[in-house]
């Protein structure tokens, strides 16, 4: 009997010739991620393990201050100067402060940290997001991520998968974020609790790396342990530009077992939207966009929308024109990098014109935390991906999830908008299908 | 986590997540009593004014989905809650509560029996969750045996440090 992908990967990191779903091992990790919030906790944990003083390889170690970034408060500076001097001490390499990073899972992809077939793990429940490369990766607490920082393993029960297919071609302002959000609908949010989600189909294989790390990072909004893609020649391409740290692509076997098979056709897909207060609470745009619902704040960013592709689209479409009156849009570019090709390319000074705030890379609004929290009674369109009473500041408010192109038509408008009644021809290096 | 809790139940719906746990603008707070003081907070703001020391939270499936923050199970535990009565959890969630030593319990059974108010009983030991109100009761269900052997352990730090007093001496 073959396995699937996700077992691939995990019996080769505890040296098993086959591992089964439902079956506890001990894994060898490749990379530790933590940010200031989880490796502040974690770091505690490590100073009281007897026995614990150096971290098992400081290179296989990522530490990013990203989510108070910069600091709001007393508070949070001493909690990235606690990161910080932990880096010194244990020779950390890869830590990344403001100025120099951005959000942890745009990071560690653009400087090669991430490669097919590799075992992560990481203090954030995103760490999902590099399945997008065909590694298997999963969020965890600060206590096990302490435990990895000082065993280099981490143990985990084998996650039976659950196969989704994609085919058709997405039709007009369809993106990786609609699939993915339609995916959520349909799965529920604990609908791939302790599973694994194997992606696969035509449209998957044709989508952009980018469009991949959209799907893969919302996995976790299905419950899922992790999300994972086949690496391919793109995914192989992208890597090696950034490392030439030997790795190995593996490959579901053609007789895996999967739990359940779930085929989507995106070609009959419209844009989609996520409503408060579950992100499964998924409804096709023309359903939404009917009821004229004013917005107070559009928030383009995030690990899920916050890279230069989604940064492309919302300036195409704001390009030369104002947001509407009385509406806040804050844009959070991804990192640093996707900053400076954001201004090379000329787009921060669109997005400004027509009205945007653009903040420093980082987290900012996406969990409340600071730089656009809403207020009571306020309602949002965000490029995020939860919804949770709460998440964005007021538990009073509303925040409906959407792709980046549905945020932007929203921005021009000041109401909630089906992006396919703005004039606007989609650019090919934009589109999902492009590479 | 041996010794036999008691408290009041607080019953709460499905998916209780980690935002309405523990806000995201505490997450920046390491100080435990602070943290317990906001537990809940998103989803019921009384909850912390309400409880006493050694109540229990009932919920539906999937409690404590959405982030991997484990200021969750902290605040939780630092309110002075004893446990956690769910038909299931999110599996970060999971994985915490036994890390930081929050009781937690899997019975669909126990919530559907288990009314706000109610006077519950737990034997850790043995997954017995007694309604002493109703004078009823059920059984949680049995961690997995390495799960079993983590919280014997003490949790997870000790088992680190078996780990590497392991390795020093091999
Ligand atoms: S951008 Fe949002 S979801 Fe992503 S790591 Fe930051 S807070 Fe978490």
């Amino acid at each position: 009997m073959g396995m699937t992908l996700t077992e691939k990967i995990l019996a080769r990191h505890c040296g098993l010739e086959r591992v089964e779903p439902g079956q506890i091992v001990n894994a060898k990790v490749d990379l530790v991620l933590a940010n200031e919030l989880s490796a502040a906790v974690a770091i505690g944990v490590m100073r009281k393990i007897q026995g614990a003083t150096r971290v098992f390889d400081a290179t296989k170690i990522a530490l990013v201050a990203d989510h108070f970034v910069p600091a709001k408060d007393a508070q949070s500076a001493s909690l990235a100067k606690l990161m910080k001097e932990f880096a010194a001490e244990q020779e950390i390499e890869h830590f990344f402060d403001v100025g120099r990073g951005g959000i942890e899972h745009v990071v560690l992809p653009e400087e090669g940290l991430v490669a097919p077939g590799e075992l992560i793990v990481g203090g954030d429940s995103h760490t999902c997001t590099y399945g997008a490369f065909g590694a298997f990766a999963t969020g965890m607490g600060s206590t096990d991520i302490a435990a990895a920082f000082v065993l280099g393993e981490v143990w985990l029960k084998v996650p039976a998968s659950i196969k989704l297919i994609y085919t058709g071609a997405p039709g007009p302002m369809v993106y990786a974020k609609d699939i993915m959000l339609r995916t959520v609908g349909e799965l529920g949010i604990d609908g791939a609790t302790y599973r694994a989600l194997e992606y696969h189909g035509t449209t998957v294989d044709e989508l952009s790396i980018t469009g991949r790390i959209t799907m893969a990072n919302m996995a976790i909004e299905a419950g899922a342990k992790n999300g994972i893609f086949r690496a391919d020649e793109k995914t192989i391409a992208y890597v090696k530009e950034r490392t030439d740290r030997p790795f190995v692509v593996e490959r579901a076997d053609p007789d895996a077992t999967y739990e359940r098979v779930v085929s989507i056709d995106v070609g009959a897909l419209e844009p989609q939207i996520a409503c408060p207060h579950t992100p499964d609470n998924v409804h096709p745009i023309s359903e939404v966009a009917g009821d004229d619902l004013p917005v107070d704040q559009v928030f383009i960013g995030s690990c899920t929308n916050g890279y230069i592709d989604d940064l492309r689209v919302v300036a195409k479409i704001l390009e030369g024109k104002r947001i509407a009156p009385n509406l806040r849009v804050i844009v959070n570019p991804g990192s640093q990098k996707v900053w400076m090709q954001a201004a090379q390319e000329g787009i921060l000074t669109t997005l400004a014109a027509a009205g945007c705030a653009v903040n420093t890379p980082g987290c900012g609004a996406c969990f409340g935390g600071h730089m656009g929290t809403l207020g009571d009674g306020e309602r949002a369109i965000s490029t995020t991906n939860r919804n949770y009473v709460g998440r964005m500041g007021s538990p009073k408010a509303e925040i409906y999830l959407a792709s980046p192109a549905t945020c932007a038509a929203s921005a021009v408008t000041g109401r909630i908008t089906d992006p396919r009644v703005l004039e606007y021809a989609p650019m090919s290096s934009a589109s999902p299908t492009s590479s | 986590m041996e010794a036999t809790l008691r408290g009041h139940a607080h019953k709460y719906g499905k998916n209780v997540d980690t935002d309405v746990i523990i806000p995201g603008k505490y997450c920046n707070i390491i100080d435990q009593a602070e943290l317990g003081k906001h537990a809940l907070e998103g989803l019921d703001p009384q909850y912390t004014s309400r409880m006493q020391a050694g109540d229990i939270i009932v919920a539906e499936t999937n409690f404590g989905c959405g982030s991997s923050r484990e200021v969750a199970p902290i605040a939780i535990k630092a309110s002075g809650t004893s446990a956690v009565i769910a038909k299931s959890f999110a599996r970060i969630f999971y994985r915490n509560a036994l890390n930081i030593g929050l009781p937690i319990f899997e019975s669909a059974e126990a919530v559907d029996g288990i009314e706000s108010g109610d006077e519950i009983e737990l034997e850790p030991a043995t997954g017995i969750v007694r309604n002493i109100t109703r004078a009823t009761q059920y059984r949680a269900a049995e961690f997995p045996p390495f799960m079993r052997s983590l919280i014997d352990a003490g949790g997870l730090v000790p088992y680190v440090e078996k780990r590497l007093s392991d390795s020093a001496s091999s």
